[in-house]
């Protein structure tokens, strides 16, 4: 079964980070993705640029309005994600807690609408 | 066979129900993979055993034909849902191609699915209220209106809880397995904290509805039981041992015009003896294993009480050290409370009113009713009236049960002697 591991991060600490501190972080991420590779529960995953880079985009009347935000009203943020096969929710959990960020931050574990292709 | 026949059948049919229709259904979750699919199968199966029964005879293992027949009459079901739903033609598939099903029959087997649905139903990624009303219904086999009645909610609130926390089990697909050993301590406290949950919904209401509130602790109880008996873990004995000797004061704990009772007041002689036995022996294994915890402490605490003729004689310099073990275990400001509580009982009301205050100076436990009035009563005992007055209108403002309100405005009326 497919679950989405929302990565909820705290940029603030984030950018506090000296530059030796982010290159450890950073590592532990290629490792950690290395071994769900290797474990067979990866299929795909990326990290998201700070969220003053976002823009939500509404719909309304026909009328597309796209404005900035969201606002940054929460401490953390979405940060980035994976997307991974597991065999149930408890294997899901194991993976997500080996997740770096699930350390300072939290990890939010979805599972995936699996639509009947008829 | 005749009418006359029948009826020590149907007797018979209703007594297999209570002792197993939890462990059948606790099997049939494990073969059929879901809740509802399980429960009617569990039903349908009941009802072939008032059908069946009385003409061929009762079979030699009812659980294992209550396995049996609830497997088939739920691959018969699926057959029909095929009609609408395609994708269940596989599952339907898969159960009548497993012939080698462990229908139960083996003891260890049932045992293993019992913990099974358990620990399923105390899931941490269910939300705590949904983990106690599932274990309610599904291990306990309450009805929803027994739920709700003893939580004083209303049956559909109780109701939906039950059904958003099946449709998460199924979506989410929360696994029927026992967890991991590595896991097994935290899965562990989140079964004790359900049992510790209900019981506590039992134990601290004493008015109203007080029948159902007290099945709520007795159903604790014999969930307490059940949990050693499958899984005889240090903490889950500390727990029963906690549970029993809590429940021996339950008669003494109100007078028969249902006002508060407080336990050095209490008339020991009401004590329910076995109950304390019992707690005490259980308190006794928890603490030789070593590897006991918070439960176990507070239970060793509730039995040095219980094992006291008085409030006078108890030997407060143990509940004192017994209290150090648990704040360093479990620190919390109400355990700190309780603390200064002993220590004023060992060292005098001066000792234990400075405790409280640097609690409350610290900013904890400022909301908390029980903290006021047990400043009161030491206030009151060194005769310092208007602090006491001014505490014990402090915790009757945040109270919201009305028996210890009316203790309260005891308390406060007496101090007006003065």
């Amino acid at each position: 079964m497919r679950y989405l591991c929302l990565i909820y991060e705290d940029q603030k600490q984030m950018s506090a980070m000296s530059k030796s501190e982010l290159d450890a972080f950073i590592g532990e991420y290629f490792a950690f993705t290395d071994d769900i590779k290797k474990s067979g529960h990866y299929l795909g995953g990326e990290a998201l640029q700070p969220v003053q880079t976002a823009t939500t985009v509404r719909v309304r009347n026909g009328k597309v309005s796209p404005t900035d935000g969201p606002f940054a009203e929460t401490k953390e943020q979405l940060g980035g994600f994976y997307l991974i096969n597991a065999r149930d929710l408890n294997d899901a959990i194991q993976v997500a807690a080996k997740i770096p960020g699930a350390r300072w931050g939290s990890v939010e574990v979805r599972p995936i609408m699996e639509f009947d292709q008829q | 066979m005749s009418e006359d026949a029948a009826e020590p059948v149907r007797e018979l049919v209703d007594a297999v129900y209570r002792s197993e229709s939890r462990r059948v259904l606790a099997t049939l979750i494990r073969l059929l993979g879901e809740f509802d699919l399980a429960e009617e199968a569990l039903h349908d199966a009941f009802t072939a055993a008032v059908e069946r029964w009385p003409r061929d005879g009762v079979p030699a293992n009812p659980r294992a034909w209550l396995v049996s027949v609830g497997r088939f009459k739920a691959i018969d079901t699926l057959r029909r849902r095929v009609r609408f739903d395609a994708s269940l033609a596989v599952l339907a598939q898969r159960l009548e191609a497993d012939t080698s099903a462990d229908t139960g029959g083996d003891e260890e087997g049932v045992e293993d699915d019992r913990l099974r649905l358990i620990f399923t139903c105390c899931h941490p990624a269910l939300p705590p209220d949904a983990q106690v009303a599932l274990t309610l219904r599904e291990v306990c086999g309450l009805t929803t209106e027994e739920i709700a009645r003893a939580f004083l909610t209303s049956a559909p609130t109780v109701a939906q809880r039950i059904v958003r926390a099946k449709g998460k089990i199924r979506d989410a697909r929360i696994p029927y397995q026992l967890p991991s050993r590595a896991d097994l301590p935290d899965r562990l406290d989140t079964v004790l904290r359900v049992v510790y949950l209900v019981f506590n919904e039992g134990y601290s209401a004493s008015s109203g509805e007080s029948l159902t509130r007290h099945d709520l602790s007795s159903e604790a109880i014999r969930l307490g039981r059940l949990l050693i008996e499958l899984l005889p873990e240090p903490e889950a004995v500390g727990l029963l041992a906690l549970m029993l000797l809590h429940e021996s004061r339950r008669s003494a704990r109100t007078s028969p015009a249902g006002e508060l009772v407080l336990l050095d007041d209490q008339d020991r002689s009401l004590w329910h003896r076995d109950q304390i036995a019992e707690g005490s022996a259980l308190v006794e294994r928890a603490l030789s294993s070593r590897r006991f915890g918070p439960y176990t402490l507070q239970a060793a605490i509730a039995a040095v009480h219980a094992e006291s003729p008085s409030a006078a004689a108890t030997d407060w310099a143990q509940i004192v050290g017994l209290y150090d073990v648990l704040a360093r275990a479990d620190p919390s400001p109400v355990i700190e409370l309780n603390r200064a509580a002993a220590v004023a009982m060992r060292d005098g009301p001066g000792a234990g009113l400075a405790l409280i205050d640097a609690i409350l100076v610290r900013g904890d436990l400022g909301d908390y009713h029980l903290a006021h009035s047990a400043r009161a009563d030491l206030c009151r005992r060194l005769g310092r009236t208007a602090e006491a007055r001014a505490s014990y209108e402090r915790a009757l403002g945040l109270t919201r049960q009305e028996p210890e309100r009316r203790f309260l405005e005891r308390r406060l009326g007496e101090l007006s002697r003065y």
